[in-house]
């Protein structure tokens, strides 16, 4: 391509780079000021306000969110719920998007409008809140992960994915005597693996985002996953959640606990991100494709 | 001779058209499938419990239920909670605070990583934009809580750094967080700062579909790189921008409810309270449950005018739309 190289478009490209470098500063400061001043000491954080690499390193804040067992259980709890969470909405969108994707299905297109029209009408939060409780799931944490069972926008993506499979293979293991559930399991799914991992990523960081269902629909704070937590602590400041006598209270300063409990909910996603940041992208236009 | 032409005949026509085929029975097609319907089971149950029970479940709306009573014993009222709801200052109020936070983001946060795409798009230098991408796709997997966390964080009148900033810069503090007057901007900060990179995805997707001919043509007419920003970038990713500019319209109500229920604090309330969030006050906390779920109904039937409309209006000036 033929570069246009007159003063104008150097002033432009050199607006714009410095423009998207400022805009990627923002984005990464507020997280390496967060982590900065969690392993702050008291004292720094004190004196200078503005930290963004500590001169002393301290581990006094982490010492004290965990001593006591309040953050390790709800961090446990938001491990399960993403895990076990996520392993049922593979399983289920899947059982459900390969019949949809199968055209000769009868009484498909009646399924893809009732599916399609839980996104544009729902019932609300009062209603679903019945229908969870009259089912029995409040108060355990099946509450956080059965009403979301499937998203529908979801099904839609891998509907349209394991339509658009060759369907020659399929079709000659039917002949070899497979039947339909064997040939997703053995043959459909592990050609859809890029469009499955796409989407246990998009299910596990939403159980492990999850908020507000676990504020609906639990009441027993033992129960509650670490997000919840992590409102409580920061933003209500109830930061006495833990208080163990080992610890020596000058020894901390409420700021770098908050930043620190910010740090400890937000480290397991940044750990993830960069072995699928490559996946994602490609799942995010997954979506784009009509049908 | 007759007779043999007409077993002939017959014949043909058995080989031709075999019974099932010839007739082919919905019984037939469900035993050839009956696999694939056993594997709908779990997602259909899903959805008619989840999804279309809490749809059933409205009818409370139209009655004065009690938990007691059950749904099947409580007393019918009819609209009388709805007209209830519209005879109310709090309707407008409600209107008022979740259209100026939709106008808001429109305005300000629906523009935003199409400006930061096509920004990123006139990049030539791999490694810059890779590295762009990378830093500004990270906010989007980060939940409300920690979002709204960090803002306090920064923004608090005891310690925070940007009050830090002002002071030491001879300022007076600022409560933002306490603030009606700020609210909106920072739900509209926030909203940018989570949403805005991850946004440009699907622009770049789109920008990468335009014709590097085109570009060609125009710059042998002497287009700089405004004119060709102009006239070939944007009509290009013209029907994306309507596309998620109908998306958008359908959670123009409900977006981000999370967001704003960490942001709400009794200083805010007066602007910060949305339709969701006072069904959650009114709902769950002082169990009116009645009237909150025709709030509630209010809110969903609004929505989907909102979706239909903006489907039908982006097709009558010729873009495609998504129904």
């Amino acid at each position: 391509m033929v570069q246009d190289r007159s003063f104008a478009s150097r002033l432009f490209d050199v607006v714009n780079y410095t423009l998207l470098a400022l805009f990627a500063m923002i984005t990464v400061l507020p997280f390496i000021y967060v982590i900065a001043v969690s392993f702050a000491t008291p004292e720094e954080v004190a004196r200078r306000g503005f930290i963004l690499f500590p001169t002393e390193f301290s581990l006094s804040a982490y010492k004290y969110i965990f001593s006591t067992n309040t953050l390790t259980r709800s961090l446990i709890i938001s491990i399960y719920v993403t895990v076990v969470g996520t392993i049922i909405n593979l399983i289920c969108t899947s059982l459900m998007a390969y019949p949809l994707s199968k055209r000769h299905l009868r009484m498909r297109s009646g399924l893809l409008l009732m599916v399609l029209f839980t996104m544009l009408f729902s019932g609300g939060m009062i209603p679903t809140y019945f229908v969870v409780k009259a089912v029995g799931l409040t108060n355990t944490l099946w509450a956080l992960m059965i009403p979301n069972a499937i998203s529908a926008f979801n099904l839609i993506v891998l509907k349209n994915f394991f339509q658009q499979l060759p369907e020659g293979v399929e079709e000659s293991a039917k002949i070899d005597g497979a039947n339909d559930l064997t040939v997703l399991t053995r043959i459909v799914i592990p050609l859809s693996l890029p469009a499955m991992a796409t989407l246990s990523l998009f299910y596990a960081v939403g159980h492990w985002n999850t908020f507000f269902s676990a504020i609906l629909y639990i009441n027993d704070p033992t129960k509650w996953p670490l997000q919840v937590m992590l409102r409580e602590i920061v933003i209500m400041n109830q930061d006495n959640f833990g208080y163990s006598n080992e610890i020596d209270p000058t020894e901390f300063h409420p700021i770098t606990i908050r930043m620190a409990v910010i740090v400890f909910a937000t480290v397991p996603i940044l750990l993830v991100y960069p072995f699928l940041q490559k996946h994602f992208a490609k799942g995010a236009l997954l979506g784009s494709v009509k049908g | 001779m007759k007779e043999e032409t007409r077993a002939v005949n017959q014949a043909i026509e058995t080989i031709d058209h075999p019974l099932d085929i010839k007739r082919p029975s919905m019984w037939r097609d469900i035993v050839r499938d009956r696999w694939l319907y056993l594997m709908l089971v779990p997602g259909v149950l899903y959805f008619l419990i989840f999804k279309y029970g809490p749809m059933w479940g409205l009818v409370i709306a139209f009655q004065d239920y009690k938990p007691y009573f059950g749904v099947l014993n409580s007393e019918w009222v009819g609209f009388a909670h709805f007209i209830r709801f519209f005879s109310e200052d709090q309707f407008w109020i409600l209107f008022r605070n979740t259209a100026m936070l939709a106008l808001y983001n429109l305005t300000f946060a629906f523009p935003a990583p199409i400006i930061l795409a096509l920004m990123m798009n006139e990049v030539r230098v791999a490694l810059f934009k890779r590295t762009v991408q990378t830093l500004v796709y990270v906010p989007h997997f980060v939940s409300w809580v920690v979002v709204v966390g960090i803002f306090y964080m920064l923004l608090t009148t005891e310690g925070g750094i940007i009050n830090e900033l002002i002071v030491m810069m001879g300022g007076e503090k600022i409560p933002f967080l306490l603030s009606s007057d700020w609210f909106r901007p920072l739900i509209t900060m926030q909203t940018i700062w989570k949403e805005a990179g991850w946004g440009t995805i699907i622009y770049l997707a789109a920008l990468a579909g335009v014709d590097p001919q085109l570009y060609e043509a125009a710059r042998i007419d002497g287009a700089g790189r405004w004119r060709q920003m102009w006239h070939i970038t944007l009509p290009g990713i013209r029907s994306t921008i309507v596309i998620l500019l109908i998306l958008r319209m359908g959670d123009f109500l409900d977006t981000s409810f999370e967001q704003v229920f960490l942001m709400l604090n009794t200083m805010n309330r007066d602007v910060g309270e949305v339709f969701d969030t006072y069904v959650y006050t009114r709902g769950m906390t002082q169990a009116q449950y009645s009237y909150s779920a025709a709030v509630g109904m209010f809110k969903s039937v609004f929505g989907l005018v909102l979706v239909l409309g903006a489907n039908w209006l982006a097709k009558k000036f010729g873009e495609e739309g998504i129904y």
